[in-house]
């Protein structure tokens, strides 16, 4: 290649990651109760970054009892204290992003590009919304002087770490609520420096309680009797069990579960931005996202020349050191999801689907897979069913609006789907019949503080974002 | 991951008038070429641009950066189109067009020196031997508001005063009316004028087409016509060339190629004027028509204050040192 | 029964016997006898004998359910205004028949006529209240969102989908009503279990619903035992959401678990004052928010600068 781009990797020198860290627990960094910790790796490189203590049911019990003793002055504070701290909050972290988003692409693997452009701006962006929120509780439509719940148990994925926990500890302290977070086992790490922000913002102990760990500790939490208010953001079968667990309790359930969303390209698309919209949707974070456009329907008439405008497009994409500031795919999260995925894929191939990636060379250490793209599927595909949640797109035909949209809908989830066409009408049409929580016309993977999201069917219920996403943090 | 473009076939048949054989239909009559341009994709101007912009967020640094900023200055079309025009100025400018940094050597050539027809003759001068071409703008630059014959006849003096590239301007106003094939024609003509030497760049003042849609049409019509390039701009309105409209106008490039086997330069002018910017828009063509492009055969910046920025990082990044402008020349 | 045909002067002979109504379900907009055969006994608040009413079984609870997707459709694709005209029609049509509703709400609740009266004056009120809710629900909780971008953004909300109702047990009309009402104005669909000990009212608002416009299927009323019949419901794959109203604490926890399985929307039962106006919440309970997205941008190519 004539034009080489040379590396260019941001300094990991604007972070110091400690050997270790604790439990973040009534403001201050304890050991677990039974001194368990676990390691944390990068896994680009499968370097270990850190130490992190392991919380069990004992921390989740302290913890919660932290939130529960904070709660009474938490939620007593003025609206207008509370978003005083939600605004310093939002500031110190957009003067901390760059060191945030470099941690957070050591400990989770995705591009810096998206760190710095995505997830950092987003989770500063949320803070910020929701701080002005706090002050103006009885104009959301909920009554006028809607109450919070108390102590909200919140559970986090890996695949945005960060505005994961934007999305959870934003609005619930908006409204009032204390929280016990438990971050994913895979990204503790930059849940613990926002534990340093609380601190820095001076924000009273107790009102956010940190617990890295692993499904236990999140199952404890879930089900310990003081928590008032479950949030969890994660695969469909462990929402399933967290609501299982709550029945029959008063504890208030938002799950914000898996997809296999749709994206539908008509014959009259934009196509130049639909294929960066298809790239978009399934290769952002590695396609680790609940809302990937990982379904491609592509009507018939323009399959050939769509497909292979989409295969010169990916033969562009930059995989690699996800430091660097070209590349655009990073590292799969884990061992375990990479095995995952790679399963899935295994079986595509097995059940006939025809896969293509583009040359690529994946680097010896770390966890990594080639952007792929599945042709010949059918809705009988394993891997047009399953969510694989991974850089694995699989491509379906329709031949009619109708047909798209039967297709689109065959799924048992519900969060997400695109509609790509320069005719307005069809839009809204499409838009109206896809069962589906957010639907992006004309553009994929858009998100923004002040826009709910939340899925439909088994992508779980309830809504992040907006005056929406107050109701899941408030007694109505 | 290595792009895997197949190469140019620069000899495919073109039918007299310009269009390729493969879509010589399309231009069977004024129907059939509005049909047809018509039927090109939409573009969505927010998600072209924020393309453009994603691009935009390359970081090329060291040895990508010396090679980006040699291949930017090889591109430049340097650029004197002021009524106050002399014979000196002229002649400054082609000898800057060929030593563009008299302290370095091996500071590679810009690609022409870019005048008004009455000054090729002295351009020709200044840069005879060197390599560098002589561009001139032509039909009525840059309004494009005159009648054929006299477009045919500033063409004919450029090409007959030694021009090796001829930079035409369409007509607007025809376009915006939806007289495509009186574009289309005029087009013709003046590559006819060009003759076998001379090569012709289509200029569409593209913040005059206004929307993405019209430029898209724009650049399949000047191709479809037979331009050698298609150019972004005159220079003389509000808003010339952007990372958006380069872009736009890279796919068209690229998708013409795909369908016809004919390779069509690009030439965005006017506004870029920092090494930054130029940086941008060679990772716009890396990416989008690809390494093809990557060669003043085929991509051009109309510019000429961006040549001394380009010489100051140039000098930058041999020296370790920022440069200032004392240490570049005026034209 | 309250209404006996008097005697009739000329004829002394004999009473007339009444014509007793054969209470039947009410699904996809017939009126069939449960699958099963079965029928039980439903008594008035002395534990007088009222009438027979149909048991339902599980598969007379499928039948509900196949009929009230097939509903989803056409209902959910009405407009609000269409639907609140229908829901209105609803109130029209039992203001017609009220003496009957107040003969059964009386004889299942064991009210005087006055009471009874003012009980289904409430609930056909409670109708009109809704028919008003359905073009003005989405105004409320939708709207546009100032996205940061070149965005247009709107949230809107959209009906759930098949809602399973367990109507509340003692108010066994107006409570009916005030738990069904919502679900439908919003655009779903319902099955709905009638309280078991009086399912009387329930049955014959059936009749009603027969006969005000509301396309077949979009309320559908089983009568029988709850327990047996909400089970199968609550783990029913293609029931999208419950009202527990009616389940009491053990049954409410049962079914909330079985509902797990494919994420149904849950409303626990609580505490409810059906004769005070209601507030949004059993219509929101039973709405999905969906937010579209499409670029903006300007007007043209020449804003774009970098």
């Amino acid at each position: 290649m004539a034009f080489e781009y040379a590396p260019a990797p941001e300094s990991r020198a604007v972070v110091d990651i400690a050997p270790s860290y604790g439990l973040f627990i009534d403001g201050e960094f304890a050991e677990a109760a039974d001194g368990k910790v676990f390691k944390t790796v990068s896994p680009s490189t499968e370097e270990v970054l850190s130490e992190v203590a392991q919380a069990g049911e004992a921390d989740v019990d302290r913890a919660v009892r932290a939130a529960r003793k904070a709660f009474e002055k938490w939620s007593a504070l003025p609206g207008s204290e509370r978003a005083k701290y939600l605004f310093r909050i939002a500031r110190i972290i957009q003067e901390r992003s760059r060191e945030l988003a470099v941690l957070e692409t050591l400990d989770n693997g995705k591009p810096i590009k998206e760190t710095r452009d995505a997830d950092l701006p987003l989770v500063a962006a949320h803070f910020f919304y929701y701080a002005g929120w706090a002050d103006k509780l009885g104009h959301a439509g909920f009554g006028s002087d809607p109450r919070p719940l108390g102590v909200a148990g919140q559970v986090i994925p890996w695949n945005f770490p960060l505005l994961m926990l934007a999305w959870k500890i934003a609005p619930a302290l908006a409204t009032g609520n204390t929280v016990v977070l438990k971050p994913a086992e895979t990204t503790p790490l930059s849940a613990l420096f926002f534990a340093d922000i609380c601190r820095q913002a001076g924000l009273p102990k107790g009102v956010v309680n940190i617990l890295p760990g692993y499904g236990d500790a999140g199952a404890a939490l879930v089900a310990h009797p003081d928590v008032n208010k479950v949030a969890f953001t994660g695969s469909t079968a462990v929402g399933k069990e967290i609501a299982r667990t709550v029945a029959g309790t008063r504890k208030k359930l938002t799950l914000e579960l898996g997809g296999k969303g749709a994206n539908v390209v008509f014959d009259d698309a934009p196509v130049d931005q639909a294929v960066e919209g298809i790239v978009t949707g399934i290769f952002f974070n590695q396609g680790q996202v609940c809302c990937a456009g990982s379904r491609l329907l592509v009507q018939e008439s323009i399959q050939d020349e769509l497909l292979e405008s989409l295969k010169r497009r990916l033969s562009t994409l930059r995989l690699g050191d996800p430091l660097d500031k070209n590349t655009d795919i990073g590292a799969i999260n884990s061992a375990e999801q990479l095995a995952r995925i790679t399963a899935l894929a295994e079986q595509g191939e097995a059940e006939g689907a025809e896969r293509w990636s583009p040359a690529c060379e994946l680097p010896s250490s770390g966890y990594w897979f080639a952007p792929t793209l599945f042709t010949n599927v059918t809705q009988a595909h394993t891997i047009a069913r399953d969510e694989i949640f991974g850089p694995v797109l699989s491509v379906l035909t329709f031949r009619t609006p109708e047909e798209a949209v039967a297709k689109a809908n065959n799924t048992q989830y519900g969060l997400s789907a695109g509609i790509w066409t320069e005719k307005g009408s069809r839009i809204l049409a499409v838009a109206n019949k896809l069962r589906a929580g957010v639907v992006w016309s004309n553009t994929f993977n858009k998100f923004d503080p002040t826009s709910p999201f939340g899925g439909y069917k088994e992508s779980g219920f309830g809504r992040e974002g907006g005056r929406h996403g107050l109701e899941a943090y408030l007694d109505v | 991951m290595p792009t895997s473009a197949s190469s140019p076939k620069l000899s495919a048949p073109r039918e007299q008038g310009g269009t390729p054989t493969a879509l010589a239909d399309v231009t069977a009559s004024d129907s059939t070429l509005r049909r047809f341009l018509h039927g090109l994709p939409g573009v969505d101007a927010v998600g072209l641009e924020a393309r453009a912009a994603s691009l935009g967020t390359r970081s090329i640094k060291t040895t990508a950066k010396a090679y980006a900023i040699d291949l930017a200055i090889s591109m430049v079309d340097l650029t004197t189109l002021e009524g106050a025009d002399t014979p000196g100025k002229v002649r400054a400018l082609g000898a800057k067009a060929v030593h563009p940094d008299p302290t370095d050597r091996t500071t590679p050539t810009t690609a022409a020196v870019c005048v008004y027809p009455d000054m090729v003759a002295v351009a020709k001068e200044a840069v005879a031997g060197s390599g560098v071409k002589v561009a001139s703008v032509a039909t009525a630059f840059p309004a494009g508001r005159a009648a054929l014959d006299v477009k045919l006849a500033d063409v004919r003096e450029a090409v007959a005063a030694g021009a090796d590239e001829i930079d035409m301007v369409i007509d607007r106003g025809a376009f915006l009316a939806g007289r495509y094939m009186k574009v289309y024609d005029e087009i013709v003509a003046v590559k006819e004028s060009c003759g076998t030497s001379a090569r012709l760049k289509v200029i569409f003042e593209t913040g005059e087409l206004s929307t993405y849609d019209n430029i898209r049409r724009a650049s399949w019509l000047g191709m479809l016509a037979g331009a050698d390039f298609i150019k972004t701009s005159t220079g003389k309105v509000a808003v010339n060339a952007t990372p958006a409209n380069t872009l736009l106008m890279l796919e068209a490039v690229r998708d013409f190629r795909a369908q016809t086997g004919v390779q069509v330069g690009v030439k965005p002018a006017g506004g870029i004027r920092t090494s930054k910017d130029a940086v941008k828009f060679l990772v716009l063509v890396n990416e989008t028509a690809g390494e093809d492009w990557l060669d003043n055969h085929w991509f051009r910046f109309g510019a000429s204050s961006l040549l001394n920025d380009l010489l100051m990082q140039r000098q930058k990044l041999a020296t370790g040192r920022y440069s200032g402008p004392d240490y570049v020349t005026v034209d | 029964m309250s209404e006996k045909s008097e005697k009739s002067e000329k004829s002394e002979k004999f009473e007339r016997l009444s014509v007793l109504k054969t209470y039947k379900l009410y699904v996809g907009g017939k009126f069939p006898r449960s699958e099963s055969g079965r029928v039980y006994e439903v008594a008035d608040s002395k534990g007088n004998w009222l009438a027979n009413a149909p048991q339902s079984s599980r598969k007379d609870a499928r039948d509900a359910v196949v009929a009230a997707r097939k509903a989803f459709g056409g209902w959910s694709g009405a407009t609000a205004y269409n639907r609140g005209q229908i829901l209105y029609r609803i109130a029209e049509m039992l203001e017609g028949r009220k003496d009957q509703f107040v003969r059964e709400v009386g004889d299942a609740e064991g009210l005087s006529k006055a009471k009874a009266a003012a009980v289904v004056d409430a609930a056909i009120d409670r109708w009109v209240w809704y028919a008003g809710w359905t073009d003005k629900i989405a105004q409320v909780v939708g709207g546009g969102n100032p996205v940061a971008g070149p965005f247009f953004n709107l949230s809107s909300p959209e009906p759930t989908g098949v809602v399973v109702v367990l109507a509340p047990q003692d108010s066994s009309f107006l409570g009916l009503v005030s738990v069904i009402a919502p679900v439908i104005a919003t655009g779903n669909t319902a099955v709905v279990i009638a309280s078991e000990k009086s399912p009387l009212p329930a049955l014959s608002l059936g009749e009603i619903l027969a006969t005000s416009d509301l396309p077949g299927g979009v309320v559908n009323v089983l009568s029988g035992r709850t327990t047996e019949i909400a089970a199968p419901l609550a783990a029913h794959q293609d029931v999208n959401a419950i009202d527990l109203a009616g389940a009491d604490e053990v049954l409410a926890k049962e079914l909330e678990i079985a509902a797990a399985d494919n994420l149904k929307r849950v409303l626990r039962p609580q505490p409810v004052d059906y004769s005070a106006t209601p507030g949004t919440e059993r219509l929101t309970a039973f709405l999905e928010t969906k937010t579209v997205w499409h670029p903006t941008g300007s007007l043209g190519a020449s804003g774009s600068s970098y």
